[in-house]
């Protein structure tokens, strides 16, 4: 099988700042892994090359052996950075979207996991508490059986609870052939979730390297490791 | 309720650990099935490739095995499991000495202090 998500010489532009910058990296199935790094280290303008929202200024990106196209849409289940729904739709017009939208959407997954949620059907997304959105977001986004899930800062905003909830989601919904990439500034927090961390400084990467190897080499944890790199 | 887990060790090293004293002390009964690698990472809110490896390494050290389609269960060694359930205690014993050193305890010292506890137990 090939690698579900490769770069090669990745590079990205915004005039002469370099978002990425000749950035190659293999991403195996069946991990899940943290993407982490200071803020503009690009880690977003990674996510959003390897949704076909962005196009790299140089080198390629390919998911499943493909650039991204509809064909790779339909096997990555993406959690932007911030709410890409109406916010004036009710849950139950959302659910119909989603379920028209992707092939792979398990209705019953998802009533599963708003009902543990208790989220009324009939609400409007806008009335729902911040922290409500972000679940229902993720909800819907693990309810597709994909092969990459990208999360970006899927635990930003939530409180310490809503955040073992959010994790305990994600494991309980990947697949274990699937990976799931998540972008986040709160490694302690998931740490012991991942796999991988591949950490991203001024668009190269700076470490790609599982946890307990980390843990094992420095005698510390990631978190410690990441403020020891990036100390400011 | 996630298990606690220190900081600065390896992930895997730590439940190993964990799983290994609930079987000692009898959470789990020789022959007893463990729950799936899944249900048990979900359990300790781990990786199920980290517990996979932890659950490998207590297979190497006899104390859980495998069985091709039904699962992996605790051994029925019973000599084994008295064997790891001293060594344990030993190493609690050394570390408990250990600290006493630092705080600059000798052993006899020690030793009258620990007799001097139970007795007030007793009491």
């Amino acid at each position: 099988m090939r690698s579900i998500l490769e770069c090669q010489g990745l590079t990205k532009k915004y005039g002469d700042f370099f978002a990425l910058s000749n950035l190659t990296l293999t991403l195996e199935r069946g991990q899940i892994i943290g993407l982490l790094g200071p803020n503009g280290s690009g880690k977003t303008t990674l996510i959003k090359l390897a949704n076909g929202l962005l196009i790299p200024t140089d080198g390629h990106i390919m998911i499943n052996g493909l650039a991204p196209c509809p064909d790779t849409k339909k096997i990555v289940s993406y959690l932007p950075d911030r709410s890409f729904l109406n916010e004036r739709m009710r849950i139950s017009e959302i659910l119909t979207f989603y379920s028209d939208f992707y092939d792979n959407f398990s209705m019953e997954r998802a009533e599963k996991m708003l009902d543990a949620l208790e989220i009324d059907r009939c609400a409007r997304l806008r009335t729902l508490s911040k922290g409500n959105k972000e679940k229902t977001h993720l909800a819907l986004v693990m309810s597709r059986d994909a092969d990459l899930y990208i999360l970006d800062e899927p635990i930003g905003g939530v409180d310490p609870a809503a955040r073992d909830y959010i994790l305990q989601t994600i494991l309980t919904n990947y697949n274990e052939n699937a990976t799931v990439l998540i972008s986040t500034h709160l490694i302690a927090d998931i740490e012991s979730i991942l796999d991988r961390v591949i950490f991203l400084q001024n668009g190269q990467l700076a470490l790609n390297a599982l946890v307990d190897e980390i843990r094992t080499q420095y005698g510390k944890s990631v978190d410690a490791l990441f403020r020891e790199v990036f100390k400011c | 309720m996630p298990w606690d887990l220190d900081n600065d060790r390896p992930i895997y090293l730590q439940l190993m650990e964990r799983i290994q004293h609930d079987i000692i002390s009898g959470v789990y009964q020789p022959g007893d099935k463990l729950p799936s690698v899944r249900d048990l990472a979900l359990e300790a809110a781990v990786n199920p490739n980290t517990m996979q490896k932890a659950l490998s390494e207590l297979e190497r050290s006899g104390l859980v095995y495998s069985q091709r389609t039904s699962g992996r269960f605790i051994t029925d060694d019973k000599a084994l499991l008295r064997r790891m359930k001293r060594e344990l205690a030993e190493e609690h014993i050394q570390q408990f000495f250990d600290q006493m050193h630092h705080l600059g305890f000798s052993d006899e010292d020690t030793l009258d202090m620990i007799t001097e506890a139970l007795k007030g137990e007793k009491q």
